[in-house]
């Protein structure tokens, strides 16, 4: 293959996206049903419905972050190094987090006894919680930049990265996982749970709406450089306008009953918000907040053309694989879960 | 304590707890597939019970794996991310290739392995089964290329890069498959691997040794004796076969490691003896109450038992790896193997013979094996790991020019304090143990339940052909295949 070095670079920028946001799609109604489970189920039994709903799923949406992690690793290693170390103690909880929702849904059913139980709902619900918060904490961060000094060290630390704006991009994300997580469950469930879904879809919808435009406008002030991308190439506004047009969407359809497209529509919400994300950061994959010289970009963290190259050559030959198994797995459980009164 | 030290302890805690699971679900994924493809082909019920049990308990530990596995993604980055910008041009494709090829592969038909047994046909079964054992394979194949890469790093070149002014070395990729089949990935790949499978049938085997003392479920115990107790005595030979061959590559690629494994301080002109066992004492350069064979070392290093071996006096100090933990890991690996190999012949002799159930000490010998195959699987990497240092990628010639090697001490993370890595591990240990526990109480409760009978499976087919699929996951008979249903 003849691409150039730059063209692979891009490339492998947007296959990044592509991997982060398939994970926040899939992954983002897993960790919406984890948030939701509490509210929404009232007994056991709808508990394990809920639960049920995502339970042969969960494990390949989590490889989406495992995959973007190894080729982060490989296509920008610097990015990776000091992205994670930045993170250290943020990624620790995060790590816990994942654990917590993997270990949950492992074991919550293994032991007839309702204390055993409440204990890993709780943990579920925390943890996928503080999961989606945790990501969008980093998605603030990396939007307004980092104190970035020189080759590579970070000087900031844990409460740094609490401030208001992250704390804000956190917010919205959970309210995204959570209206995404509920639509799911709309279309998993049905019978009384299902109108339940139904009825907390307004307010879910509505809170996210009202993060969304307050995020808008948070951004704005706190990371005006997300604009200049958009400054320069007036066409990128069709980005913010699609968003726009997606989250409109998601409630439209919902009203005319077909919560398949609303589901589709909410992936899209989540497929623009990253693409508008990459457009704010493009060409940084870090941004310093002491001097623009010390931001990490495309450029300074990617690795040589050869292992680029090869590295599509793999994504190439895995990604139709990978590709037609999850739509084999998502077909074979489509449909409602179902548990009739006979299940204890 | 300094960075360091916290952070090799780290790696070191969470590395070796995560190896507690993937032998185990690379093991039993075969032992597994075994069964299902007996059931498939005889249409016995009794193999399909067994394989439905196995699955369950399958299910358990790729969960744990699956959830301690993620934490060792992003420690390279969290942790050592000098050492990543290093390596991130050769080591991250194998990682990034590990995603792609085995995560996806064997998360997605896990999926069907486990929730599918009544929701797909035999056939599409029994493959699902197959591709997340090979999944759960190639993810060794990955990370085990990525750490022999580290270990006899080829096919690069050492690149210097101006970092705002400053130039820093790292490593690119100039022959992705030398790279891959670097000098010791096939050796390491297979006897990792081989490790895995002698876990798994030890593990079969002793589960069904308990059962058959128990007089339980006899039907589905002596099926699965019958595959498990051959493949344990084959894979442990086998692993001693290769691990042999990883240890005659030793004196080519790594000198030092294989001095430290056998305590050989001085090179003579003499002859090298092996060391049956004793307590190596770095200080003094000998080893303590140390039984030692004349002439074997050369022999199984040389194929010639009176060619001396180079000692630790040719490697400079300073390149010098610890001893005595790379020579009591590295004769207990082998002690368990040589163990393994007798008690699966001795057992499997008996069971031609038709007396093995007579035997109940033998029965009950069975039992703890496992723990011994544990045991050399985690002895095996840290005489692997330790008998590494001081280096995390070692130096090498690369036709005819020498490549830098980078220091363990040089790979650490700049931005983070002790402080921080001392919290995560405390915050982990306390996780992890937590999280042992449970699989302990839940992995018990499992094996004591056991698998159902022939005729219970019988019944539950009867009542899935009657009541459809829609009520499957409904279905509280005794039968249940999935991770989130209803189970005992
Ligand atoms: C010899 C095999 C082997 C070795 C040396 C390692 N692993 Fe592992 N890993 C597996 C064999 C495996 C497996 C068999 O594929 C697992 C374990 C059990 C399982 O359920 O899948 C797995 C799971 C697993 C997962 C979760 C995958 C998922 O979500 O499905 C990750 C992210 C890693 N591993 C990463 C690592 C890293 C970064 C390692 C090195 C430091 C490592 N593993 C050592
Ligand atoms: C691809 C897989 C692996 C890689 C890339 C890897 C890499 C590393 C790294 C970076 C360290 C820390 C630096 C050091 O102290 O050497 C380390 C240490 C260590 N690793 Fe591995 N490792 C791998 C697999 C394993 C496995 C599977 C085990 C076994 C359970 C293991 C056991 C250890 C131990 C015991 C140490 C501590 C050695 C010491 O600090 O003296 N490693 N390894
Ligand atoms: C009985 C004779 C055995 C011999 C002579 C032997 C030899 C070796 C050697 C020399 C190494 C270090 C390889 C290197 O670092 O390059 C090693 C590593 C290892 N061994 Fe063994 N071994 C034996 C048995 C076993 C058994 C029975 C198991 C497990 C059931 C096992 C599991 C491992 C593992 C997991 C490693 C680390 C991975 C690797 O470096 O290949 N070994 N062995």
């Amino acid at each position: 293959m003849s691409l150039d070095y730059d063209t692979l670079t891009f490339i492998w920028f947007v296959l990044l996206g592509v991997l982060l946001c398939g994970y926040a799609i899939l992954d983002g109604f897993d960790l919406g049903v984890g948030m939701l489970h509490p509210f929404l189920a009232r007994n056991d039994t709808e508990r394990r419905l809920v639960m049920n709903s995502i339970g042969p799923l969960w494990d390949g949406n989590e490889v989406w972050l495992v995959t973007f992690g190894g080729a982060l690793f490989a296509a920008f290693p610097v990015a990776y190094a000091t992205v994670f170390s930045s993170f250290y103690t943020a990624f620790f909880l995060l790590l816990t987090c994942l654990i917590g929702r993997a270990v949950s849904l492992e074991f919550r059913s293994k032991v007839h006894s309702a204390r055993w139980r409440s204990v890993w709902d709780v943990g579920f619900f925390l943890s996928s919680t503080t999961a989606a918060l945790l990501l969008g904490v980093a998605a603030g961060n990396i939007l307004q930049g980092m104190e970035l000094g020189p080759k590579y060290r970070y000087f900031g630390s844990l409460s740094s990265q609490l401030g208001w704006f992250p704390l804000l991009v956190g917010l919205l994300t959970v309210s995204l996982f959570a209206m995404h997580g509920a639509i799911y469950l709309y279309l998993k469930t049905d019978g009384t749970l299902q109108q339940r879904v139904r009825r907390a879809f307004v307010p879910l919808f509505l809170t996210f709406a009202s993060l969304y435009l307050i995020v808008s406008v948070a951004t704005w002030i706190r990371a005006p450089h997300s604009l200049d991308n958009l400054v320069r190439h007036p066409w990128l506004w069709i980005v913010p306008i699609l968003n726009l047009l997606a989250v409109l969407n998601v409630p439209r359809a919902m009203h005319l009953g077909r919560p398949g497209y609303a589901f589709f529509s909410s992936s899209m919400v989540i497929l623009a918000l990253g693409s508008l994300f990459s457009t704010a950061m493009f060409p940084y994959l870090m941004r310093s907040t002491f001097d623009s010289a010390y931001g990490i970009t495309l450029q300074n963290a990617r690795s040589s053309e050869g292992t680029l190259g090869t590295m599509l050559i793999i994504a190439a030959i895995g990604f139709p694989c990978v590709l037609s198994y999850t739509i084999a797995i998502y077909w074979v459980f489509r449909g409602k879960v179902k548990l009739d009164s006979s299940s204890y | 304590m300094d960075v360091e030290i916290l952070s090799r302890l780290q790696f070191a805690g969470t590395i070796m707890f995560h190896y507690l699971f993937p032998p185990l679900s690379i093991g039993l994924g075969l032992q597994l597939f075994l069964c299902e493809l007996m059931a498939f082909r005889k249409g016995d019920l009794a193999w399909e019970a067994a394989a439905r049990f196995w699955t369950r308990i399958f299910a358990v530990n790729f969960g744990m794996g699956v959830a301690s596995g993620i934490v060792m993604e992003f420690e390279f980055g969290t942790n050592w991310a000098a050492y990543s910008r290093f390596v991130g041009d050769v080591f991250g494709s194998a990682l990034a290739a590990e995603g792609i090829f085995a995560f996806f592969l064997e998360s997605g038909f896990l999926a069907i392995l486990v929730f599918g047994w009544d929701r797909v046909g035999p056939r599409t079964h029994l493959i699902s089964t197959l591709m997340v054992f090979l999944g759960s394979v190639f993810s060794a194949v990955w990370i085990v290329v990525a750490n022999s890469w580290q270990q006899t790093p080829a096919g690069y070149r050492i690149v210097w890069h101006d970092v705002q002014g400053e130039m820093m070395p790292r490593a690119e990729v100039t022959d992705f498959w030398a790279m891959v089949f670097n000098p010791s990935s096939v050796d390491r790949l297979s006897h990792t691997v081989i490790g895995a499978l002698v876990l798994g049938a030890f593990f079969v085997t002793s589960v069904s040794s308990y059962y058959l003392l128990g007089g339980r479920h006899q039907e589905v115990a002596r099926r699965c004796l019958s595959i498990a107790l051959p493949s344990a005595l084959l894979f442990s030979l086998l692993a001693a076969a290769t691990g042999h061959a990883s240890a005659q590559k030793l004196v080519h690629t790594q000198p030092a490691k294989l001095a430290a494994m056998e305590a050989h301080f001085e090179t003579t002109d003499e002859p090298t003896g092996l060391y049956l066992f004793g307590w190596p004492d770095a200080e003094a350069k000998t080893v303590r109450f140390g039984v030692r064979i004349p002439k074997l070392l050369s022999l199984l290093v040389w194929n010639d038992p009176n060619r001396p071996v180079p000692g630790l006096d040719r490697i400079p100090p300073n390149e010098r790896p610890p001893i005595w933990l790379p020579f009591q890991t590295f004769h207990l690996m082998v002690a368990m193997g040589t163990l393994m190999i007798g008690v699966a012949g001795l057992a499997l002799f008996m069971r031609l013979r038709g007396g093995l159930e007579r035997r109940r000490w033998l029965l009950k010998l069975l039992i703890p094996m496992p723990l011994a195959a544990m045991i050399a699987n985690q002895a095996g990497w840290i005489t692997a790991e330790v008998g590494r240092q001081p280096w995390i990628v070692y130096p090498s010639v690369q036709q005819g020019v020498e490549m830098m090697g980078l220091r363990t001490s040089d790979g650490l993370s700049e931005s983070v304090t002790a402080e921080q890595v001392l919290g995560s591990i405390i915050l982990f240990a306390i996780i992890y143990a937590l999280l042992f526990a449970v699989w302990l109480f839940v992995l018990d409760r499992k094996l004591r339940h056991g698998p159902e009978t022939p005729e219970e499976l019988r019944e539950h087919k009867r009542r899935i052909a009657r009541s459809g699929i829609g009520g499957l996951l409904a279905d509280q008979g005794s039968v249940r295949g999935g991770m989130l249903e209803e189970r005992n």
